[in-house]
């Protein structure tokens, strides 16, 4: 390894300017996190509906309209990131299809497109003009979303892979990765949601997707951080700032702890006492701790000098 | 025809002229570069030395800046050359997240991605890149590396150490150097520390976005 050679040549970089540290900040990160709940809530309605129809009409219009706003939050957040955001009209007029960015873009927009549509049925089902049974055209609908929704959720994980840089980002774990981001963050927000209007059956169901979400999550971050080192020098270095006194050790075991750990044991509790406001505080960390977690993957293959 | 530069860094002298005649020449702004020479002191006084390596865009034949763009602002030219149209990039910072060199940065003054472009302009003008022009010992050297007749080619042919940043990324960089050691190209093999720089505290221009 290259860098067992200090010791031997002291080799100091006297002059250099290297790109500022972090390009891609919170404002990504909000990007994830908000597409996650979004895409996250619509996995978990179609599976609510494949599970006990019947209790769809207690969670159909609150879920597709808080997923809708979701996932105006990352568009919103995907624009503001932009440098030049007026020129966003660009990917639609100028695509280039070998970009995880563009593909990302045009799917996210009819997937969007779709949820307007979805929401607004359920808001003005009286009047509703495409169908006279708003609720069943919804549920149809849901399976084409549900669909969409599987690419939505796994293209950022393309750009990270397209994202030569940094080593940290491969293909096969970041895409797992959005997959259980979604499902996590998705169940967590439906018990939110739903409340008392799901039944205990319903409420296990999605605490035990929330609980093996955290599980499976937390075992690949874990491998990364235990295994990751063995295999590439520059995984080794950005692995660095999480491990010991590095300097996201900090964010990122809270990360783990308050997205996966807490919720984890939370939900083992809930299977045990039955008890509606441990599922609630599972839920709530699982959403806020899933940021965290983001954030530092996100930010410490950055940190790294490139030159 | 497939340009390419090679810099023999046995030959260079870390004079920076060809860091200014970049500058004057693409109007780069202040706080960005597209060509640097970087500085790593060797050893332990008083045995120590100073390498300098000149540092600039690639132009990579698997380039995965031009791969990421979602708008092709970064397209290849027929010569080989990865080239940046600054009308057409929306900043999305694709390309700066995905060069595995560090070769791109935002300009702070258009708010868009720019780097190093071999001098396209001046080359479409029969001319040389302002870069190669200023070296006053000829370290960069700059050609068709199809035509086995060019410098770089015969250059290429008479070293044996002829070697390209970062080769196990596999984007093919048709930049070479010749002299290189591990501490030229490897940013692992040497470290950065506070206060060891020759100018410390440097100021860099607000970019916009929201960088950290
Ligand atoms: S060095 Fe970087 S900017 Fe230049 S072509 Fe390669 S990837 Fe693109
Ligand atoms: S910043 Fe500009 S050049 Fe770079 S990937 Fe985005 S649109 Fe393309």
């Amino acid at each position: 390894m290259i860098h067992e050679t200090l010791a031997a040549t002291n080799a100091v970089v006297t002059l250099d300017v290297p790109l500022p540290d972090v390009f891609w900040g919170w404002f990504v990160t909000m990007n994830m996190w908000a597409k996650s709940i979004g895409t996250g809530l619509v996995f978990m309605l179609f599976l609510l509906l494949r599970k006990n129809a019947s209790e769809m009409s207690g969670v159909r219009t609150s879920a597709i309209i808080v997923s809708f706003v979701m996932m105006n939050v990352f568009l919103l957040f995907t624009l503001a990131d932009l440098h030049q955001p007026f020129r966003m009209w660009h990917i639609f007029f100028y695509p280039h299809w070998t970009s995880a960015i563009t593909v990302g873009a045009w799917m996210a927009t009819v997937f969007v497109g779709l949820e307007f549509l979805m929401a607004a049925m359920m808001i003005r089902k009286d009047k509703c003009l495409l169908t006279s049974d708003a609720n069943a055209t919804f549920d149809k609908l849901l399976f084409w979303v549900t669909l969409l929704a599987i690419p939505v959720t796994l293209y950022t994980a393309g750009i990270m892979a397209e994202a030569t840089a940094r080593e940290l980002w491969q293909m096969p774990t970041e895409s797992v990765q959005m997959i259980l981001a979604a499902t996590l963050s998705g169940s967590a927000a439906i018990i939110l949601l739903g409340g008392s209007k799901l039944s205990d059956e319903t409420k296990n169901f999605f605490a035990s997707i929330l609980g093996l979400s955290a599980l499976l999550a937390f075992i690949i971050y874990m491998s990364e951080y235990i295994f990751g080192s063995m295999k590439a020098e520059e995984v080794t270095a950005i692995l660095a700032y999480v491990k010991g006194d590095g300097e996201y050790a900090t964010m990122f075991w809270i990360g783990q702890w308050v997205a996966y750990i807490l919720p984890m044991i939370l939900v083992a509790l809930y299977r045990v006492s039955k008890s509606n406001s441990i599922l609630t505080l599972a839920a709530i960390l699982a959403i806020a701790g899933l940021w965290v977690v983001k954030h530092v993957w996100l930010v410490i293959p950055q940190l790294l000098p490139l030159s | 025809m497939q340009l390419g530069f090679l810099v023999d860094l046995h030959l260079c002298m870390g004079c920076k002229g060809c860091e200014i005649a970049c500058k004057v020449e693409n109007e780069v702004p202040l706080s960005t570069w597209r060509l640097r020479v970087k500085y790593v002191d060797v050893g332990t006084f008083p045995e120590t030395k100073r390498t300098f390596t000149p540092l600039r865009c690639n132009h990579c034949e698997n380039a995965p800046c031009e791969r990421i763009c979602p708008v092709s602002a970064l397209h290849y030219i027929e010569n080989g050359i990865v080239n940046i149209d600054k009308e057409r990039c929306i900043g999305c910072a694709g390309c700066v997240m995905a060069c595995p060199y560090g070769a791109i940065y935002i300009d702070p003054e258009t708010q868009t991605a720019d780097k190093c472009t071999y001098c396209a302009h001046r080359i479409a003008s029969s001319m040389m890149p302002a870069c190669v022009v200023a070296c006053p010992v000829g370290a960069n050297i700059f050609g068709d590396l199809e035509d086995p007749k060019s410098n770089i080619s015969m250059y290429i042919q008479d070293h044996r150490d002829v070697q390209v940043r970062k080769p196990e990324k596999g984007t093919n960089p048709h930049h070479f150097y010749v002299g290189a050691s591990q501490v030229n190209l490897n940013p692992l093999a040497s470290r950065r520390e506070e206060g060891y720089n020759l100018f410390n505290k440097i100021t860099t221009l607000p970019l916009g976005g929201h960088h950290e």
